[in-house]
Order: C-alpha cells, then sequence, then structure tokens
C-alpha cells in the first residue's frame, strides 16, 4: 500500500475540518425500491382524494405519534386538490358559508379542532403561553415540543418531519412504500442492538452490525453478503387491521402504506395538480406558436432558397 | 456597429431625437444588422440564451420578495414560496430548472463556437468576454444553489468553498472572507444572496459588451468564410433571424416547460430538501449536473506533483480547464476556422465532446477504484486538446478546400460538406 493522498481522504478531511462531529456514512447499497403503480403518477396523474383521506387517517393515528408534519396546515387540507377540499357545502350548513374556502371548510375545522395535538399559543394577559385547540390556519402540532425530547423518546433517533419525505429520498414515494412494507427479520448473519429494526430498504450498511465471526478487517469474509439496507429505530408501523377505514378499501399494510404514502406526496407536493394542468396549457400553447412561427419562417425565407 | 446605417428619421420628433440620442438609429441598425445566410439551427443558441437570461432575472426578483437570506428561515422561506405564495411554485420552479436550461444552452452554444472557430480572428475578444460570462453564470449558480439551504446547499457550499484554502499563503484568509467567518454558517448565507443578486446584472452588462463586439466582427458562419458580398452573402437580421430564434426559443421553451411541470425535481438532488445540518454529512456529496465535469477534474488529481500537493493540483486543475479557454484563439494554429473543412481536427472534436459528458459522469461518481483513472485518462485529454491536438493539428492536417464565398458553400452543387454539421439540421439557405 503506497500511501495516497485521494481526493475521497481530501473530501473527508476537508467535511471533518469544517463540522466537527460529522458521521461519514458508508453507503451499504440499499434494496432498490419496488416501483408501484400511482394515481399521481405521469403528466395526467391526479390525487385520489378518497387516499388522500385515508392516507389522512393513517398519518393521524400511526405516523404523528413521532413525526411531525410541520409545512402542512389545516387550512391546505381543505384548499383545491387537498384531501378535505369541497366544491360546495354538505347539507345542514348555512347558506352564507363558501365551503370552498378552507377556513371555512367544516370538515377541516373539525379536524383541527380535534387534533390529537393542541397548539401552543400565548402569551396571554397574564404572560402565560397555553394550550389551545387548533384552527385551519394552524401548522399541524407535532408530537415533540423539541429535538431533545424527540431523541429522549426514540432511543436517541430524530424522528424526520414527513412534509418533504417523498422529495427528500432518492424515489420519493416508491421508497417511503417499500420501507412502509418492506421490514424483514434480520438476517442470521448480523446482531442488531435492541430498539433497532432491520429493513432492507433503508439506506445503512449492515457491515457494523454483522456478528464478528463474519468479519475480517471490517469487511465480510468469503463466500458471505453483507445483506443489503440497514437498520432503524422505528418499529414497523402498520400491521392489518389497525385503522378502521370509512370506505371498504381493503385494511391491510399494503393498502395503509400506499394511502399514506399518496398522503404524503400530497403533503410535499400540494400543488402538482394545478402544475400538471397548466404545464398541458402551456405545452399545447407553445406548440401553436411553434407551428406558426415555423409557418412564417417558412413563408419569409422563401425567397432565400 | 460595422454596416453603414441605412435608417433615415422620417418624422420630426425622430429627426429631433436623432441628433441627440441616436437610440432609434442603434436599434433599427441594430435589427438590420448584415447576418450571414447560412447559419443553422446551432446559431440559435445565442438567442435562446438570452431569453434564459431574462427568465432567470425576472424569477429572481420575484423570488427575492418572498425569501429570507437567514439560516433559521430560508429552508422554510423556500416552503412559503412554494405553497403559499400564489404561483410561488411555478417562479421557484421555472428558476431551478432555468439554470439547467441555462446551462444546457451554453455549453451547446460553447461547442458550436469551438466547431466552428467562432473563436478565431477577429473574434477572440467576441469567444473572450463568453468565458468570462460562463465564469459569471457558475459562480451565480453555485451560490444560488445555497440559498433554499437544504442538505446539498450546505454541504456543496462547504466543498467548494474549503477548495480556495489550498492557495498557498493566502487560502485561509480567503476562504474565512468567503464564510464571513470560521465555516458556512449566517454570513455566508447572506453574502452569497447579495451576490446572487448582483452577479446576474454584471452578466447583462457582459453580454452587451459579447453583442457589441460579435456586431463589430460580424457573426461566424457554418462555412467559416467571411462575407463578401453582403448583397449575396448575407440578410438582414430582421426578419430572417428573428424568426428563426424564435421558432428556436419556442422548441426550447417546450423542453424546459416540461421539466418544470412535469419533472420540476429530476434535475436536482433530493438532498436538498432535507434543511441543512452542519452535524450531518450526506453520503455522496455532488454539485449540480453542469458543475460534473469539472468536479471529476478536480478529484482527478490524486497525487502531489513535485511541490503542489494534490489538493492544490486538483484546484489548480479545475480552473484551468475554463482559463484554458481565454487562450485558445491563440492554441489553434489553423487559420481554417470551420471544421467542415477540418475532417481530421473533427475527429478529435468529436472525441473532446464525448470525454466531456463523459468527465460529467464520472463527476457523479464516488471518486474511487477505476473511476479515479478514467478520470484522470479523460482530464488529460481535456487538456491535450488543446495544448497538442489544436496546436500541431494546424500545421500537420491538410484542410479541404474552403468555398469561395458563404453564398457559394449554400449552393446545392458545393453541398457535399454539409454533412459535417454533427447532427445539425439544414442550414437555412
Amino acid at each position: 500500500m503506497k500511501p495516497m493522498f485521494t481526493a475521497r481522504t481530501l473530501m473527508i478531511a476537508l467535511l471533518a475540518l469544517s463540522a466537527g462531529p460529522t458521521a461519514a456514512l458508508a453507503a451499504g447499497g440499499a434494496k432498490h425500491p419496488k416501483e408501484q403503480h400511482w394515481h399521481f403518477s405521469g403528466p395526467f396523474g391526479t390525487y385520489d382524494q378518497n387516499a388522500l383521506q385515508r392516507g389522512y387517517q393513517v398519518y393521524e393515528t400511526v405516523c404523528s405519534n413521532c413525526h411531525g408534519l410541520e409545512l402542512v396546515a389545516f387550512r391546505n387540507l381543505g384548499q383545491k386538490g387537498g384531501p378535505f377540499y369541497l366544491d360546495s357545502c354538505p347539507a345542514g350548513v348555512s347558506d352564507t358559508v363558501d365551503c370552498s374556502n378552507p377556513n371555512d371548510n367544516p370538515i377541516v375545522k373539525a379536524l383541527a379542532a380535534k387534533y390529537k395535538y393542541q397548539v401552543t399559543d400565548g402569551p396571554d394577559d397574564t404572560g402565560e403561553m397555553f394550550q389551545r385547540e387548533a384552527l385551519p390556519s394552524d401548522h399541524v402540532p407535532g408530537p415533540y415540543a423539541n429535538e431533545q425530547l424527540a431523541r429522549m423518546a426514540n432511543n436517541n433517533a430524530l424522528p424526520p418531519d414527513l412534509s418533504l419525505i417523498t422529495k427528500a429520498r432518492a424515489h420519493g414515494p416508491d421508497y417511503v412504500y417499500n420501507l412502509l412494507v418492506g421490514y424483514q427479520d434480520a438476517p442470521p448473519t448480523v446482531d442488531i442492538g435492541p430498539g433497532q429494526y432491520y429493513n432492507p430498504y433503508f439506506e445503512g450498511d449492515m457491515t457494523v452490525v454483522m456478528k464478528p465471526e463474519y468479519l475480517h478487517d471490517g469487511h465480510a469474509i468469503e463466500g458471505v453478503t453483507v445483506p443489503p439496507g440497514g437498520t432503524l429505530a422505528m418499529a414497523p408501523p402498520l400491521s392489518d387491521g389497525i385503522i378502521e377505514y370509512g370506505d371498504d378499501s381493503p385494511q391491510t399494510v399494503e393498502q395503509y402504506a400506499k394511502d399514506v404514502t399518496e398522503f404524503l406526496m400530497w403533503a410535499a407536493e400540494p400543488k402538482m395538480e394545478a402544475r400538471k394542468s397548466l404545464g398541458v396549457m402551456t405545452i399545447i400553447y407553445l406548440i401553436i406558436l411553434g407551428g406558426i412561427l415555423y409557418w412564417s419562417y417558412r413563408r419569409i425565407w422563401a425567397d432565400k432558397h | 456597429m460595422s454596416h453603414a446605417s441605412t435608417y433615415t428619421p422620417s418624422t420630426g420628433i425622430e429627426k429631433w431625437l436623432d441628433k441627440r440620442l441616436p437610440i432609434i438609429r442603434m436599434s433599427a441598425d441594430f435589427m438590420d444588422f448584415p447576418t450571414p445566410k447560412n447559419l443553422n439551427y446551432w446559431w440559435t443558441f445565442g438567442g435562446i440564451l438570452a431569453v434564459c437570461l431574462v427568465i432567470q432575472i425576472v424569477t429572481g426578483i420575484v423570488l427575492a420578495m418572498h425569501y429570507t437570506p437567514h439560516v433559521d428561515l430560508a429552508f422554510a422561506s423556500v416552503e412559503h414560496i412554494m405553497r403559499d405564495v400564489n404561483y410561488g411554485w411555478l417562479m421557484r420552479y421555472v428558476h431551478a430548472n432555468g439554470a439547467s436550461m441555462f446551462f444546457i444552452a451554453v455549453y451547446i452554444h460553447m461547442f458550436r463556437g469551438l466547431y466552428y472557430g467562432s473563436y478565431k480572428e477577429p473574434r477572440e475578444v467576441v469567444w473572450m468576454l463568453g468565458v468570462v460570462i460562463f465564469l459569471l453564470m457558475m459562480a451565480t449558480a453555485f451560490m444560488g444553489y445555497v440559498l433554499p439551504w437544504g442538505q446539498m446547499s450546505y454541504w456543496g457550499a462547504t466543498v467548494i468553498t474549503n477548495l480556495f484554502s489550498a492557495i498557498p499563503v493566502v487560502g485561509d484568509s480567503v476562504r474565512t472572507l468567503l464564510w464571513g467567518g470560521f465555516s458556512v454558517d449566517n454570513p455566508t448565507l447572506n453574502r452569497f444572496f447579495s451576490l446572487h443578486y448582483l452577479l446576474p446584472f454584471a452578466i447583462f452588462g457582459v453580454v452587451a459588451l459579447h453583442i457589441w463586439a460579435f456586431h463589430t466582427s460580424g457573426n461566424n458562419n457554418p462555412s467559416g468564410v467571411e462575407i463578401k458580398d453582403v448583397k449575396k452573402d448575407a440578410v438582414p437580421f430582421h426578419p430572417y433571424y428573428t424568426v428563426k430564434d424564435g421558432f428556436a426559443i419556442v422548441v426550447f421553451l417546450i423542453l424546459f416547460a416540461s421539466f418544470v411541470f412535469f419533472n420540476p425535481n429530476a434535475l436536482g438532488h433530493a438532498d436538498n430538501y432535507i434543511e441543512a445540518n452542519p452535524l450531518s454529512t450526506p453520503a455522496h456529496i455532488v454539485p449540480e449536473w453542469y458543475f460534473l465535469p469539472f468536479y471529476a477534474m478536480l478529484r482527478a488529481i490524486t497525487f502531489d506533483i513535485g511541490p503542489i500537493p494534490a489538493k492544490l493540483g486538483g484546484v489548480i486543475t479545475m480552473f484551468s480547464s475554463i482559463l484554458i479557454l481565454f487562450v485558445l484563439p491563440w492554441l489553434d494554429t489553423s487559420k481554417v476556422r470551420s471544421m467542415r473543412y477540418r475532417p481530421v481536427a473533427r475527429m478529435w472534436f468529436v472525441l473532446f465532446v464525448i470525454t466531456c459528458v463523459f468527465l460529467g459522469w464520472l463527476g457523479g461518481k464516488p471518486a474511487e477504484g477505476s473511476y479515479v483513472l478514467f478520470a484522470q485518462i479523460a482530464t488529460a485529454y481535456y487538456f491535450a486538446f488543446f495544448l497538442l491536438i489544436l496546436p500541431l493539428l494546424g500545421l500537420l492536417e491538410t484542410p479541404k478546400p474552403l468555398p469561395r464565398s458563404i453564398s457559394e458553400s449554400v449552393l446545392p452543387k458545393t453541398k457535399p460538406e454539409t454533412s459535417a454539421a454533427p447532427g445539425a439540421p439544414a442550414a437555412a439557405e
């Protein structure tokens, strides 16, 4: 081994120098997420409002126990394209109310008011902070007051906020879905600690948890492969039947995962439907304009041939 | 302007103004500018780039109205734009994808200049101003990518600003100055925002000089032969090229729109949707795609060169890869501009383009194993193209006979060389 100052060591040194305590993760290679068919895929794809509503239910019942959704406000749920958007008011609501306005949407108001966490407001006239029911204008309150509390409750792991999760991971929605349904028993070659769970789709490096008899110099011995994926502190969050759907959709892990992923895609990209429909009009406009310009171009240049 | 003015003020106010500020005359001469009649579609990228610059400035000004350059608020303010500002998502996606479109166009524009010898006498200054614009674009794009304050913003900024510490003697001070402190932090974000707002106007100014310069030398053209007879060889810019550029711009906008509306995050990195965290380093730090070839060259130098340590060697290599373009007009010894008439040079050029794309691919791979070796070979070829091949070819090769004039070059009977343009649509004749 001749000592070589490689760009890689340079890079790590640079980062370590500037960042202090950093964890330079060696990517162990996670399993490639299996591609799913999504209602929102493709240039004409839209969100399935029923799926969004079920997905919200999954988030509210399960995910929100540990994960925040801080970029989403309750009013967003009632915006056009959102899970609880109403064209017109349901029976029994006064005529003077415009339910397409998310702030007046009765479903959104009710969801905010009975949400499992309250909003910290204040200070009041006596100078104290106080808890109150959420309003449509409030952002969805998270489970923990701060990062320290979140880590303490989760074996020192920090549950990421889910507002952008489907855009913050490679293969976004496919990844989230596969992670949720992809938990497996740890392979016999590894020894994972208590409070840790094996998932082949999670980005990590399983070499670090392999049993010592399968390792030599920090690498797997010949004939033994490093399992794909990594370990995480999140226990498999879903199991069949834990959430009662209002419609007749199957109450299975796969369906829950699919619905909550679609909901989280909406949470990350709430303007997708407006974007795609404007896109279709824009492309049509540009094609017509291009056609006219091409025709003009041929006409103008005709005498130069 | 190099051509005689044909403008005659007709109304009283035009005559009055023409004696005091001949701005109408200037615009009229601009529209009337005699332009070679054989420009192909590769020549439309100048106009496309002007459109890109305007789109970036307009969307950028609107975004700046809603963005907050503070480490605690920047990420959330971008999401505020995406969610709460009317058509904020459109502004941001146009601006983010606009950067990529700008670079696609500028790379095509530069390769076109290389292929047709647009940097040669008397257009050296046009070319050098172009290199200045390219450098300013890179600086602007880099600083713009830092503003959303995602993980790649932060770590990209850390890696690139750290490069400056490799400069002997003053390196550490330069880096501290860039940072405004001792790491990438709030002062860095603030000055990057300020400069990101400033530099596009500097680009605008240099673009004006770039256009002025080629209105003095005249446009190059696919034959590389100068205009001999304005009547036969040239057409007025308007309407002939306004309509042709207009058509090309619309085709380009269709590509642009298909990214903005249907795949707005395809050219970005998922990690930038995670807020910057100085305590958590991403597994792979990669710059935006348009910097990858240069990133590959930076990382290719893994060995000390005499007294120059590898890190400094990489930085010198990376900056030299652009600075070398400034002296290109004097490195290329061939008097023949267009590679249509230089079959040997054309082969080396195609290999050069492939090398640049290959370097881009390598820049996205981890710098380990055979990737490093490939990057070293490709970097060697990149420099050899400018330092060995172009100087020697001019002396050794035998170019094909040149057409006597532009109009002769586009006449059907002397046309077999048209196929030389790589994939170029037929010249507009």
